[in-house]
C-alpha cells in the first residue's frame, strides 16, 4: 500500500496519534487540565472533544493525585485512559497512585489485573519556567519496575509510540519536551506503532558513540554535522525508550566506535545516562578505549533568570566543546563557535517566540 | 467605625489597590519588550482581597500565596523594587533572579514565600501557624489560595490538621470562577467552596471580594478571632481576573468567557467603587490626583533601579542549595 506522508509538527503528530487512537478503540479516553480548553494543551488535544464528546474528552479538577488513582480505577475496570499533564513537575503530586498502585497491581495480584494507562507529560524549558516548572524527572519514573517509560525525539516517533503506549497493557510515562512540539517532520497519516523498547540509529559513526535523550538529540545532530569536516565521525543514538532501556543497540554500537558519550536533558547524579554508563560497563567494558562522559544539567534546580540559565542547559555548542575535549582532538575554538553559535536567545526554542508559555 | 477613621481607612485601602493595579500595568506595557523572561500571572481586578486582608495583618503576621502573588506581595509590604528586579532577573531580586515572577519572598515584610505549584504553600502556612503555637509567637498565618487550589487533597489534609489543632491561620479563597480557562462548574459540583470548609470544622467568613471596605472588615474579625484562640477561619471571597491567565494581554477573544460576565465583573471594578466613595468627601478628589502622581513617580523608579540592576552570577547558585 502506498503511504502518505506529509510534514507536520510534533505537537499535530501527538494529536494525530490521540485521534486516531480513540478512532480505533472506544476504551481509550483522554483527561487532564485544560484537554478541552481553547489552546488544548499546546494543540495536542484541540478538536478532540468536538470530534468525540464530553464522554471521552474530559477537563478535570486539580487535583492531580486522586485522578490518576481514578484513572487507574477505570483502567482496571475495562478503559484505557490517557492522561495529560502540562508540566510534568506536576506528576510528582501523582508519585503515590503511579507507584504504590500503577506499578504494582499487576504484579502483586500475580498477574490478574492490567493496567492500560498512559501518562503524557511534558518537559518545560525556556522563557523562565524556573525550579519548579522545567524539571527532567525520567529517571525518577524509570527507577521503578512496572512502569514503561519513553521519550520520543521526533514527530515520526511521537505518533508511533504514544499509538503503541495506547495499545499496550501497561502503564507507560510519555516523556514530550516543549521544545519539541514545534519541530516539524515527516509522518505517516495513517496509524502505526514504534516500538517502546527500541533506541534508533539516528546517525551512523566511526569515533564516538553518542547516546542522546529526547531533546538532546536535536542538539547532538547539529553536532554531529557540523563535526564531520572537522574530521570528527560521530554515531548518534536517539534512545527513545527510558525504560527497558535498548541496551543491545548501545552497546553493538559502543563495540564498533570504542567510547561512549551520553547526552541527557536531566540533572547527573542518579540520572538515567549513569545507568546507560554502568550497562555498558558491565557488559562491555573491553570495548571502551577511553573512560564515558555524562554530559547532563549541573546538579541544580533550574534557575528563571535567562541571565543564570545561560549556561545551565548545554546546547549544541557545549556539546561540541565537551566532545572535542573529551575525544582530545585538535580543534580551535573558533571552529566551533562558527558552526554552532546560537544567534537566537538561548531560553526560546525560535526567534519568533515572544513568551510567556 | 466613625467618619474620621473610615476616611483615612478609605484612602490607605485605596492606594494599595491603586498601586497594585498600576505596578501590574506597567508590568503588562513593558512586558513586550522581552526582558521579562518569565511567565507572569496578574492580579489586576482582584486587588481588594489582598489590601483588605493584609490591612488587617501586623507586619508580624505571615503570609503565603501561590503563582499570582503580587497583589499579596505589595499589599503585605514587600518591596516593589526587589519583585520588579525579580521579574527582570536581576541580582537585586528578591530571588537573586532565581525565582522570578511565580517566586515571591519578602522575610522582613512577613511574606514568608510564594510558589507556582498549586496547593503547596497551604500545608506550609498551617506549619509556620503550628510552629507559631509552639513557639509562643502570638502570630496570624495567611494563605491565599484560588478556588481551582481549592481542589488539591493537600488543601484538605492541611485544614483538617489545623482545625484539629485550632492553629491561627486564615485560608483566604479567591474564587475568580476559573482556573485557566476552566471554569469552576467544569471542576466541582454545586456548592459553596466555603461550605466544604465549614464541614472541616473552620470559622467560616464571606466578603465581597471586589468590595476592599468588606473584606478588610470580616478580615479584622477573623484575625481578631485567631489571636483569641478560635478556630481557622477560611474566607472565601469573590472575585474576577480581568487579564488572561498567564500573560500581559487580554485573553476574552478566546470565547472562554462570556462577554457579559466579563463586563459585568469590571463594572465592579473595586478601585473605582472606593474612589466613588472618596469623591464624595471633601478632599477626595485631591487624594486621587496625589496618589496617582506619587504611585506613578515610585513605580517609574522603582523599574529604573530594576532595569539598573545587576546580573546575577551562576557561581553563586551552589551556594544556595544547602545550609
Ligand atoms: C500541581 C499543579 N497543577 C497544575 C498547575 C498548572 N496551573 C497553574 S495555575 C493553575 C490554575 C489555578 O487556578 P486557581 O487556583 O483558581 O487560581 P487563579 O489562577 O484563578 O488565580 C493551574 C492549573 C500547577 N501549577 N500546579
Ligand atoms: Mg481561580
Amino acid at each position: 500500500m502506498l503511504e502518505t506522508t506529509r510534514q507536520i509538527t510534533q505537537a499535530e503528530a501527538i494529536r494525530e496519534a490521540l485521534e486516531q487512537a480513540m478512532d480505533e478503540d472506544e476504551r481509550v479516553i483522554l483527561i487532564g487540565e485544560g484537554v478541552p480548553d481553547p489552546k488544548g494543551v499546546f494543540g495536542t488535544t484541540s478538536g478532540l472533544q468536538e470530534r468525540f464528546g464530553t464522554a471521552r474528552v474530559f477537563d478535570m479538577p486539580l487535583a492531580e493525585n486522586g485522578m490518576t488513582g481514578i484513572c487507574i480505577g477505570a483502567a482496571i475496570s475495562g478503559l484505557r485512559p490517557v492522561m495529560v499533564h502540562q508540566r510534568i513537575d506536576f506528576t510528582l503530586l501523582c508519585m503515590d497512585q503511579l507507584i504504590n498502585n500503577a506499578a504494582k497491581w499487576r504484579y502483586m495480584f500475580a498477574g490478574q489485573v492490567n493496567v492500560p494507562l498512559v501518562i503524557r507529560v511534558i518537559v518545560g524549558r525556556g522563557w523562565g519556567q524556573g525550579p519548579q516548572h522545567a524539571q527532567s524527572l525520567q529517571a525518577l519514573f524509570a527507577h521503578v519496575p512496572g512502569l514503561k517509560v519513553v521519550m520520543p525525539s521526533s514527530g515520526y516517533d511521537a505518533k508511533g509510540m504514544l499509538l503503541a503506549a495506547i495499545r499496550d497493557d501497561n502503564p507507560v510515562i510519555f516523556i514530550e519536551h516543549r521544545w519539541l512540539h514545534g519541530i516539524t517532520d515527516e509522518v505517516p497519516t495513517l496509524p502505526y506503532t514504534v516500538a517502546l523498547n527500541k533506541a534508533m540509529l539516528r546517525r551512523p559513526g566511526k569515533d564516538a558513540t553518542v547516546v542522546a535523550f529526547s531533546f538532546m538529540v536535536i542538539e547532538t545532530l547539529l553536532v554531529a554535522k557540523a563535526l564531520v569536516d572537522l574530521g570528527i565521525d560521530l554515531e548518534v543514538i536517539d534512545a527513545r525508550a527510558v525504560r527497558p532501556l535498548d541496551m543491545t543497540t548501545i552497546i553493538e554500537s559502543v563495540q564498533r566506535t570504542g567510547v561512549l558519550i551520553v547526552a541527557d536533558t536531566a540533572w547527573k547524579t542518579g540520572g538515567i545516562a549513569g545507568e546507560v554508563v554502568a550497562a555498558v560497563a558491565e557488559a562491555a567494558f573491553n570495548s571502551l578505549r577511553q573512560p564515558p562522559l555524562r554530559i547532563a544539567l549541573p546538579d541544580l534546580p533550574a534557575p528563571t533568570s535567562h541571565h543564570l540559565s545561560k549556561d545551565y542547559y548545554p546546547d549544541a555548542l557545549h556539546l561540541a566543546r565537551a566532545i572535542v575535549s573529551h575525544l582530545n582532538v585538535a580543534v580551535a575554538d573558533i571552529e566551533l563557535v562558527n558552526r554552532l553559535h546560537r544567534s537566537t536567545p538561548h531560553d526560546v526554542p525560535q526567534r519568533e517566540f515572544c513568551g510567556p508559555f | 467605625m466613625n467618619k474620621a477613621l473610615s476616611t483615612s481607612r478609605i484612602k490607605s485601602l485605596y492606594r494599595v489597590m491603586l498601586r497594585i493595579r498600576r505596578v501590574e500595568e506597567s508590568i503588562a506595557e513593558r512586558y513586550a519588550a522581552q526582558e521579562m523572561r518569565c511567565p507572569v500571572h496578574l492580579s489586576i481586578g482582584q486587588e481588594a482581597i489582598a489590601a483588605g486582608v493584609c490591612a488587617a495583618l501586623t507586619q508580624q503576621d505571615g503570609v503565603f500565596s501561590g503563582h499570582r502573588a503580587h497583589a499579596h506581595y505589595l499589599a503585605k509590604g514587600g518591596d516593589l523594587t526587589a519583585m520588579l528586579a525579580e521579574i527582570y532577573g536581576k541580582a537585586e531580586g528578591c530571588c537573586k533572579g532565581i525565582g522570578g515572577s511565580m517566586h515571591m519572598i519578602d522575610l522582613a515584610a512577613g511574606f514568608l514565600g510564594a510558589v507556582p505549584i498549586v496547593g503547596a504553600t497551604v500545608p506550609l502556612a498551617v506549619g509556620a501557624a503550628w510552629a507559631a503555637r509552639l513557639r509562643g509567637e502570638n502570630k496570624v498565618i495567611t494563605v491565599f489560595l484560588g478556588d481551582g487550589t481549592f481542589e488539591e487533597g493537600v488543601v484538605y489534609e492541611s485544614i483538617n490538621f489545623a482545625v484539629l489543632h485550632r492553629l491561627p491561620v486564615l485560608f483566604v479563597c479567591e474564587n475568580n470562577l476559573y482556573a485557566c480557562y476552566t471554569r469552576l462548574s467544569t471542576r466541582q459540583p454545586e456548592r459553596p467552596i466555603h461550605g466544604v470548609a465549614a464541614a472541616c470544622g473552620c470559622n467560616v467568613m464571606l466578603a465581597d471580594g471586589n468590595d476592599a471596605l468588606a473584606v478588610y472588615d470580616v478580615a479584622s474579625r477573623a484575625v481578631a478571632d485567631l489571636r483569641s484562640g478560635n478556630q481557622p477561619v477560611f474566607l472565601e471571597c469573590a472575585t474576577y481576573r480581568w487579564r488572561e491567565h498567564c500573560g500581559p494581554n487580554n485573553d476574552d477573544d478566546l470565547g472562554y468567557r462570556p462577554a457579559a460576565e466579563v463586563a459585568k465583573w469590571q463594572a465592579f471594578c473595586p478601585i473605582n467603587q472606593l474612589a466613588t466613595l472618596l469623591n464624595a468627601r471633601p478632599e477626595g478628589q485631591d487624594f486621587i490626583t496625589h496618589s496617582e502622581q506619587e504611585i506613578s513617580k515610585e513605580i517609574n523608579d522603582a523599574f529604573t533601579a530594576a532595569l539598573a540592576g545587576s546580573i546575577p552570577q551562576q557561581a553563586d547558585l551552589p551556594g544556595y542549595l544547602y545550609a
